[in-house]
């Protein structure tokens, strides 16, 4: 009976798995295919790493890589650190003034069309410089300043969310056992949202070093990031080097992301333990 | 001591309260003011706010750029269009997401966690190159096409690529975990005992979906849908890469006015209209926002 009624349900699962996975498969396969012809497999000189080699000497998408990494890094980090700042503020400030303000502009990011966003940020150079002479035109500065916007809402949220997770009784605690607001910060709150800075940094990580829409309105001529590169090269067509980008990307993605899932469960369930040995000690 | 933990505090909620007011805020307004110009070939490319005639200053607000959204029937059309689009991809990311929502929350112990991954791998991977992987697909001598003549299915190839199917598969394909997600959270937090209730009672399955599950799964269906529908009115690279020639969104068309024709005025003006069209969907999901938070705190023991 009760297998029954997951029929259709497990039926769609298994679909929409295949559809998830299918176009990913079908890059990494034809990324091994000697052809220019990215759709028509070539069997004689079949499987090869021909496109890998080119890869590895063109000087256009290793140049936009180096300046998609060093982008991805500094904003993922500044995003990390503002937005646990919000996600602080709103999970445990209480209502102060401000707040629903705070809300509203970390939660509008998160559905913001892209386009808007990125027409926005650049007006908003553009005036600046106008106004006080900086930012001296649009490059790898103001693409840093527009991604660590968008990234910080989405760190905010999810550290907001690992915070009401948890009540506050053990900062409470050590702040009624004298811990000034500083150490309390450091040695009890930091410890448990670790895993949802983790999981922010990375987040904002992946989502800097994939956009495309915001960067192309406010990179200017001279800077083209990774995503810039490649959506120009697909414009013209299918390239099958872009395939072997795409199979390195997904491998490198797919080990880090199965890598920290069992590193954050192996911390998660450590974490179990620990309370409930303590619980068990109190007793 | 209690000084410094109010200012200290002031400064946890000020410095991003700054920043987002500074880098958010701040150029809405900025695009609000400048829909109000017209173009100027000067730097900036626009007629500043206030002008100054025999020694005055004199308030100068356009409305040309609006009222050429309205004459030309393009910009209407491109709304128009990006509405239908965003819906339809959002009722078929539903239609295949609460499905797949379901079977996750009702899978066993150990095979969710892997579920979910499997659904949420692919969001971590490039969403251009996952958008570039259907140009493979769908073209006319693509994968699609050369399985299914060689099948002889068909006999001729489907022409798929710059059609609104293409954009729909590319929307659903790519904001497929955005719909799950909210959804999975919802079901998971049912309590299978109503079903098993709904069944002894002699309810066939599909009655107690309706009667039961469906209904408690409202707010995941619409915090779901919303994070599907409000970006897909807005989506540039998808529509560009698999979509029309003919009929363009109206993301593409903000691009191609700010980049092509450099008219600032008009680019600004639609991103306006833009998000007038969707500042209901917003709102409605920044109360979601908040109220998914709250409940998660009401929860903890």
């Amino acid at each position: 009976m009760k297998s029954s009624r997951l029929v259709f349900s497990r039926s769609m699962l298994v679909l929409g798995l295949v559809f998830l996975y299918v176009p990913i498969l079908s890059m990494i396969v034809f990324s091994f295919n000697y052809s220019r012809l990215v759709t028509v497999w070539d069997a004689a000189r079949s499987p090869t790493l021909r496109w890998y080699g080119e890869l590895l000497h063109n000087g256009q998408i290793l140049g936009a890589a180096w300046l998609s990494l060093r982008v991805a890094f500094i904003s993922a980090t500044c995003a990390v650190v503002l937005g646990t700042l919000a996600g602080m503020a709103l999970a445990r400030f209480g209502p102060f003034r401000g707040r629903t303000l705070l809300a509203g502009m970390t939660a509008a990011p998160l559905v913001m069309p892209e386009v808007i966003t990125g027409l926005s940020l650049l007006l908003l150079f553009v005036a600046l410089e106008h106004l006080i002479g900086w930012p001296h035109g649009a490059g790898p500065v103001t693409i840093t300043l527009a991604h660590i916007t968008f990234c910080m809402a989405y760190v905010t949220v999810v550290v907001q969310s690992r915070l009401t997770g948890f009540d506050e009784s053990l900062e409470e605690a050590a702040m009624d056992l004298g811990a000034r607001p500083l150490t309390v910060f450091l040695r009890v709150t930091l410890p448990l949202i670790l895993p949802a800075i983790a999981s922010g940094w990375l987040l904002s990580f992946t989502l800097s070093w994939d956009d495309l829409v915001i960067t192309q309105f406010v990179a200017g001529p001279g800077s083209s990031t990774l995503p810039m590169v490649i959506f120009s090269k697909v414009r013209l067509g299918v390239t099958p080097d872009v395939n072997a980008l795409a199979t390195i990307m997904v491998l490198v993605v797919a080990i880090g992301i199965v890598a920290s899932t069992v590193w954050m469960r192996r911390r998660e369930q450590r974490r179990e333990r620990d309370l409930q040995l303590a619980a068990a000690s109190n007793q | 001591m209690r000084l410094t933990r109010t200012s200290g505090r002031r400064l946890v909620a000020g410095i991003p309260t700054l920043w987002l007011l500074l880098l958010f805020l701040v150029p809405f307004l900025i695009v609000f003011r400048v829909s109000f110009s017209e173009v100027r070939l000067a730097i900036p490319p626009y007629t500043p706010l206030i002008a100054w005639h025999h020694g005055r200053p004199s308030l100068e607000l356009h409305t040309s750029a609006y009222a050429f959204l309205f004459t030309d029937p393009l910009y209407i059309s491109s709304y128009l269009y990006s509405l239908k689009v965003a819906a339809v991809s959002t009722l078929l990311c539903l239609l295949l997401g609460l499905p797949m929502a379901y079977a996750i929350a009702r899978a066993s112990d150990a095979t969710r966690p892997v579920l979910l991954m499997l659904v949420v791998l692919p969001f971590w991977t490039s969403f251009l190159l996952r958008v570039y992987a259907w140009i493979g697909l769908l073209n006319t001598n693509g994968v699609i096409n050369n399985v299914l003549l060689t099948l002889g299915i068909i006999h001729e190839p489907l022409v798929m690529m710059q059609t609104d199917f293409a954009v729909y598969i590319g929307i659903v394909y790519s904001y497929l975990p955005f719909m799950i997600l909210p959804l999975y959270a919802n079901l998971e937090k049912h309590d299978i005992t109503l079903l098993e209730a709904a069944a002894d009672l002699g309810a066939p399955p599909w009655r107690a979906f309706l009667r039961i599950t469906l209904p408690l799964a409202v707010p995941g269906i619409v915090a779901g849908s919303l994070l599907v529908f409000i970006p897909a009115v807005g989506e540039y690279v998808i529509p560009t890469l698999l979509g029309r020639t003919d009929q363009l969104m109206i993301g593409r068309v903000l691009t191609d006015e700010f980049f092509e024709n450099r008219d600032w005025p008009v680019a600004s003006a639609v991103a306006i209209l833009m998000l007038l069209l969707l500042v209901v969907p917003i709102l409605l999901f920044q109360r979601y926002q908040r109220r998914e938070v709250e409940a998660e705190a009401g929860e903890t023991p």
